[in-house]
């Protein structure tokens, strides 16, 4: 029989880490599985500007890092890879990660959100031949080169003004006539001369044999078709919770699937626990997840208290 | 055990002539490639019948442009100076191994 640790928190964003912190601190000897994309969303971002304490911005991949150190420094034990299965229908409860077991009296769940796709069939098969999700990775091959970016929040508008670094032109395409991004990205988009905004339409297809060559669109207000050249796509249309393996355990929305949350970070289940963007449709931010981080580790310490 | 081999424009041809070759084209400053990174280290460690290393796309531009790299990281193998498989994102180790068994055949 696997240690029963007293606590395993899943997820290594913000909120994971800052568990991790907050637990390690607490003496509670976390066990901590980072997933498959440790450091979650911030390792594809850039500069983060609004995370406090870092005046100058810090880059999201150096961020993480230091939220990762930090929680190994005070005893988090941190295992690189993914839970596939849970059972967390008895105490102690338990998880398997690659065929092995580990068990633990609590748990707090930070996996986080990932970046959703349209849906296009030409999408997928042009995955890595100039459609992508990650603008910080790939926008380096498209030198010179026209480009679109589909989306119209914050992270749409980022991934564009970085592109302007490489690509000749870059073009947003966003399904309303309006923006939901930020002021300050909004500015700072419509003030790029590399950036033109193509307003109320829906990228339907994406053209090309062995790589990208155009996008097919359509007018959702005109109906009207036509197609835009570019050799690169990059999908910025927001995120998804990454709840799949708690669903049939764990009380979560029907529609979206986010982690519903009862009195601060407790879940359906007592001595489960949540927090970050897996249970947040509305804040999404790194200091909100690494805040609710924190609040679920001393909940769970309570919980560990009151239950020995 | 093997160690991990370093790709570059001038070695790559005469590196992956013969036998089959995992290459994983990455650079310092894409995220997933850092994920990618460790999991490619181990996997030359275990893997014998095959060889395995990195290749910087920033230094050497005229390799991932040839084999048509557009994202990273990107993991093509090579058999015998051909490539055989081409994986986009990050891949696990064990379904590495896989692949590289399967290319081994």
């Amino acid at each position: 029989m696997p240690d029963i640790k007293q606590l395993i928190i899943i997820g290594s964003g913000p909120a994971g880490y800052t568990a991790g912190i907050y637990a390690s601190r607490a003496q509670l000897k976390p066990l901590l599985f980072t997933g498959q994309e440790p450091g979650g969303q911030l390792t594809s971002t850039t500069e983060v500007e609004n995370y406090p304490g870092f005046e100058q911005g810090i880059q999201g991949p150096e961020l993480m890092q230091k939220f990762r150190k930090q929680a190994e420094k005070f005893g988090t034990e941190i295992i690189d890879s993914k839970i596939d299965k849970i059972d967390f229908s008895a105490k102690p409860f338990r998880v398997w990660s690659m065929d092995k077991e580990y068990q633990a009296k609590s748990i707090i769940i930070a996996t986080g959100a990932q970046a959703n796709w349209l849906g296009l069939k030409n999408e997928t098969r042009l995955k890595g031949r100039g459609v992508s999700s990650c603008a910080t990775c790939d926008g380096f091959f498209f030198k010179d080169k026209d480009v679109v970016v589909v989306g119209g929040g914050d992270v749409a508008l980022e991934d564009s003004i970085f592109l302007t670094k490489f690509a000749k032109t870059v073009k947003i395409i966003h399904r309303r006539g309006c923006l939901r991004a930020s002021e300050i990205m909004q500015k700072r988009a419509k003030e790029n001369k590399k950036i033109e905004f193509i307003w109320n339409t829906d990228v339907i297809d994406v053209l090309g044999e062995n790589k990208v060559q155009a996008v097919r669109v359509k007018n959702n207000q005109t109906n009207e078709e036509t197609e835009i050249k570019c050799e690169g796509m990059f999908v910025a249309i927001g995120h998804h919770p990454s709840s799949e393996i708690f669903k049939d355990q764990i009380e979560v929305d029907k529609i979206k699937g986010y982690i519903i949350v009862h009195d601060e970070t407790r879940t359906s289940v007592d001595g489960v626990f949540v927090a970050g963007d897996v249970a947040d449709f509305k804040y999404r931010q790194a200091v909100t997840a690494a805040g609710m981080g924190c609040m679920a580790a001393i909940d769970a310490e309570k919980y560990l208290e009151d239950n020995k | 055990m093997s160690e991990e081999i370093t790709f570059t424009d001038q070695n790559f041809k005469e590196e992956i002539k013969t036998g089959v070759v995992l290459v994983d084209f990455w650079a310092p400053w894409c995220g997933p490639c850092q994920q990618q990174g460790p999991v490619i280290e181990e996997l030359a460690k275990e893997v014998e019948n095959a060889k395995i290393g990195k290749l910087n796309v920033d230094n050497n531009q005229v390799t991932a442009q040839e084999f048509g790299v557009m994202s990273i990281p990107t993991l093509i193998i090579f058999k015998d100076g051909n490539p055989v498989e081409t994986l986009v994102g990050v891949h696990k180790k064990e379904d590495l191994k896989k692949k590289i068994e399967a290319a081994t055949k």
